[in-house]
């Protein structure tokens, strides 16, 4: 290995490892406000990834439909609960959110696919047909089971995971795809080769990680989720609903997987699976972070990418296998210098 | 006898069923064996022992790559592989176990996932066990020269040791290591003030199902001739936790429903879905991810366990029979010092819940720790049986110091305690759940309850719970669920627990909450017998009739702080007691 194979290694290594940060923050949102390992999290990412090359072939992506008929499903279960609790005034909120809303987005899907040159409008019409997914997942699947174990919501995730997996094949089917960006640039610098994706997947990153500290710190639906992952009691005592603490962060988690779809789909070819092992590798980092520490998870998916690109280099078959590995050392070191907590459900 | 019958009518259907199915429902009885197997362990540990795995596919995928390497490679015999499977898979199971079962529930499936992610990837790239195209011409198994060559016979083989598997479970579960593992879900810290290690029962538990993964792997490998990655990566293993839940996990036999189902499902759908889409792929999953959600949003329990509530359950109703007694304890000498409690403090926040307590208790002694609602009375029981850590002072049972000790080590010096919410497991019958509390008295581990051989140990724990519980007067609902009892009962049922332990200093948490005139008459009777048999009681309790009529002498706690000390007499006249339960005259 010379120089210049170091550096290209370590620039492969630090575009994966921000995308995977990016999905070690979305897991770690969802889980400090839901308790839900997220595994899904990945579905995010080719729903995305394959919507956009779906537009740029002139196409309606079939996520669309998905967020109709979720939205229907929703408002269907919605008012069902309203009709229960014989009060429809939360109704016409959950209609405008899931019926006329994905309507819109769907018209503008439409006009998207007509011009297949737009770039711009075809990444912002990908994350409108995405992003809605998230919070009508937690009211479908989640919600119903706030209260339930770690262990039972891992469950259920995994249901979902297959759900979306076997949808993402009937609406894309299994051939890859890559998506067109920008004009690439390549910049030179010294001996590096430094290309314009690389820089974008970066910039994207450190942006909505910004973003993301931002909205924790300054602002109240931030503090609302933070107040929820401290303590959920309390925090529904002063009225933060777990309802809203779950629409959120699976919005968040969404658009995230949205972006880092949006980021990789013109770096590698995507196929309807290869979001779920993309949201893996950032189960890595987020375990590395306990599933709780912000910073932790982000330098945790760093580590990934280098490990990742670098024993790609040197031992290439092994790669994934060195990665899900490193978890075990990983997980050593958490179990001594963790003390041993309990949780218990009440089987009463 | 109906749950009887239906066993035995599956039991024939299963027996003939090879002998008439055309081939290929033979085949797919034998997957659903293989499934049963596995499903088996997860129940163990979902089920029952609420861990969660998803990793029992790499498991299974040991256990066929190391006979498929074993015999294709090196000529080893099939017999031989077997253990070197099993041992394989031990020892992995056991690392796995180790470095996440002390973490918190979420770090046994997040690691087992990445476990079983990298064993896949290495089954798929290393040249020694053929790479993605597999291992072909494993050869048969031999039994004296003859072969279980056909799927007929094999099916047998399968389903033999499917339900040896299921029997050696339900010996386990109908244990004394069984009532301990159906405690971790929901009570592992009641487990672990009778002395039960929680955190080596889940690494077992881990262990067995992982080993019930290698041997079904095993079976795998000699029945299909040929292994390749596919079948032993992360889908599998989903696939597997939910045959567990679809199937019900908390029933034996949902394992086998559950692998069923969900085989004879894939097959149906494999044949339906592409022609209903149009285009190939496995779209199966995308029934079973709805079924499981469908499923755990109605009922968390499954299939089986709905449909066994239907069928009338025939318990046995036997009374245990006459059994050698247990040994007991060396018990002490009255008037020996047998607690002491030297400025003992713990604080939660800011919040002092006791502060600088100090008090002696002597053998043969009943001492009423009485104070209002938040004096702290409860965290000293606490801070005494090591559930919670003391911030400052030290506690001592006959002179050794247990304030640093484990919840079971404390429990292995005799004491016992019943606790201010009912600690007991609500499925489980009244006796059941009195014999945990003679847990330490037993020694009979997993291996020897699965095989059934511990049935002497056995006999004398039932023995002893059924004579404790006759003691409080519950001898005619021995056989009831203890969730079904009145309040009243069930603390009795603690009670009976706690003596079933031998306990040298016995810690009640409110004994007489709940109960009626005439039971509180029993117990104070039942506690004067105690008393003159020598176990010394340490007493929480509210009433107020109850505790001076019964004690010795009596502690007062207030805001965490000893208020007073002395005879019943002297505390019912003590202006400083009376102003905290009264409040002040002026």
């Amino acid at each position: 290995m010379n120089l210049a194979i170091a550096l290209w290694l370590s620039q492969d290594a630090v575009t994966n490892g921000a995308i995977y940060a990016l999905i070690a923050l979305a897991l770690v949102v969802v889980f400090t406000a839901t308790r839900v390992i997220f595994v899904p999290q990945g579905e995010f990412i080719s729903y995305a990834a394959l919507s956009l090359a779906t537009l740029q072939s002139g196409k309606v992506p079939a996520t669309v439909y998905a967020l109709i008929g979720g939205g229907i499903l929703v408002v269907a279960l919605d008012g069902l609960a309203a009709l229960r609790k014989k009060s429809l005034e939360s109704l016409p909120g959950s209609v405008l959110a899931n019926v006329v809303l994905p309507l819109a987005i769907a018209a503008a899907t439409w006009w998207s696919a007509s011009r297949p040159d737009d770039l711009l409008l075809q990444v912002v019409v990908t994350l409108a047909i995405v992003t809605p997914l998230g919070p009508m997942l937690y009211r479908l699947a989640f919600q119903p089971l706030a209260n339930a174990s770690v262990l039972v919501l891992l469950i259920i995730a995994m249901a979902v995971h297959y759900v979306l997996t076997g949808l993402g094949l009937a609406f894309f089917g299994g051939e890859g795809v890559r998506a067109r960006m920008f004009p690439d640039l390549q910049f030179q610098v010294g001996i590096l080769n430094i290309s314009g994706q690389s820089i974008g997947v970066i910039v994207t990153s450190l942006m909505l990680m910004v973003f993301l500290a931002l909205l924790f710190g300054r602002t109240t639906y931030g503090k609302a989720l933070r107040a929820t992952a401290i303590n959920r009691v309390g925090a529904r005592l002063v009225g933060i609903s777990y309802e809203f603490s779950g629409r959120f962060s699976f919005a968040l988690a969404a658009l995230i997987g949205a972006v880092s779809g949006i980021l990789v789909s013109p770096i590698t070819t995507i196929y309807y699976d290869t979001g779920f092992m993309i949201s893996l590798k950032g189960f890595v980092g987020a375990i590395i972070g306990g599933m709780t520490s912000y910073p932790i998870a982000a330098v945790g998916s760093l580590v990934v990418g280098f490990l990742e690109s670098y024993s790609s280099f040197w031992a290439s078959a092994f790669k994934e296998s060195i990665v899900f590995t490193l978890i075990i050392p990983v997980l050593l070191w958490r179990s001594l210098v963790t003390h041993r907590v309990e949780e218990e459900e009440d089987d009463s | 006898m109906m749950r009887r019958a239906l066993v035995l009518a599956a039991l024939v259907l299963l027996a003939v069923a090879p002998l008439v199915l055309p081939e290929f429902y033979v085949t797919l009885l034998s997957y659903i064996g293989l499934a049963s197997i596995v499903t088996l362990g997860l129940v163990l540990l979902t089920g029952i022992g609420g861990l969660t795995s998803f990793g029992q596919a790499a498991f299974v995928g040991l256990g066929a790559y190391t006979t498929a390497v074993l015999t294709t490679k090196y000529g080893v015999s099939p017999w031989l592989t077997l253990p070197a499977g099993l041992a394989l898979t031990f020892v992995v199971s056991l690392c796995l176990g180790f470095i996440t079962l002390r973490l918190s529930g979420h770090y046994l499936p997040l690691g087992t996932i990445a476990w079983g992610i990298a064993i896949y990837f290495v089954f798929g790239n290393l040249d020694m066990l053929g790479k993605y195209s597999g291992l072909a011409e494993i050869p048969p198994l031999t039994v004296l020269g003859w072969r279980f060559g056909d799927d007929r016979t094999f099916c047998y083989l399968i389903w033999v040791v499917t339900l040896l598997a299921l029997l050696a479970m339900r010996n386990l579960l109908d244990s004394r290591s069984g009532r301990a593992i159906r405690a971790l879900r929901s009570r592992s810290m009641m487990a672990e003030n009778f002395g039960v290690n929680t955190a080596r029962l889940k690494i077992i538990i881990f262990v067995y199902a992982a080993l019930l993964a290698a041997m079904s792997g095993w079976l795998y490998a000699h029945f299909l001739r040929f292994v390749s990655p596919q079948p032993f990566g992360l889908n599998s293993s989903i696939d597997y936790q939910f045959m567990a839940v679809i199937g019900g996990s908390t029933e034996l036999w949902g394992a086998v429903i559950g692998a069923a189902l969900l085989t004879l499902l894939t097959e149906w759908l494999k044949d339906l879905l592409p022609k209903v889409m149009e285009q190939s792929g496995n779209f199966e999953i995308i029934v079973f991810g709805l079924l499981v959600i469908a499923m755990l949003h109605r009922t968390r329990d499954g299939l089986v366990p709905y449909f066994a509530r239907l069928i009338p359950a025939d318990t046995q109703r036997v009374w245990p029979a006459q059994a050698p007694p247990l040994p007991r304890r060396a018990q002490l000498q009255g008037g020996e010092l047998i607690l002491q409690l030297k400025r003992v403090s713990k604080n939660f926040g800011a919040l002092a819940a006791v502060k600088e307590l100090s008090f002696d208790m002597r053998a043969g002694e009943i001492l009423g720790l009485i104070g209002p609602n938040g004096a702290g009375k409860s965290t000293v029981f606490n801070l005494m049986t090591g559930v919670l850590p003391a911030d400052d002072g030290e506690i001592y049972f006959r002179g050794e110091r247990i304030d640093d000790c484990t919840a079971r080590e404390i429990a292995r010096c005799g004491l016992a305690r019943t606790y201010q919410h009912v600690h007991l497991l609500q499925t489980m019958s009244v006796l059941e759940n009195a014999a945990i509390g003679a847990y330490l008295r037993g020694h009979e581990g997993v291996w020897s309850a699965s095989l059934r051989r511990d049935r002497a140990e056995e006999a004398q724990l039932r023995r002893e719970a059924a004579n404790r519980l006759e003691w409080v007067g519950l001898d005619g609902r021995l056989f009831d669920a203890a969730g079904t009892l009145p309040l009243g009962s069930q603390r009795m049922v603690e009670i009976a627990r706690a003596l079933c332990a031998d306990p040298l200093l016995l810690l009640l948490d409110e004994p007489a909450a709940g109960q009626r005139y005439r039971e509180k008459q029993v117990l104070a009777e039942l506690l004067r017998t105690l008393r003159q048999r020598g176990v010394s009681i340490l007493l929480v309790e509210h009433d107020m009739e109850f505790v001076m009529g019964l004690v010795d002498r009596i502690v007062v706690m207030n805001f965490g702080e000893k208020l007073a000390e002395g005879s019943p007499r002297e505390i019912r006249t003590n202006p400083a007691v009376v102003e905290a339960y009264l409040g002040s005259v002026v």
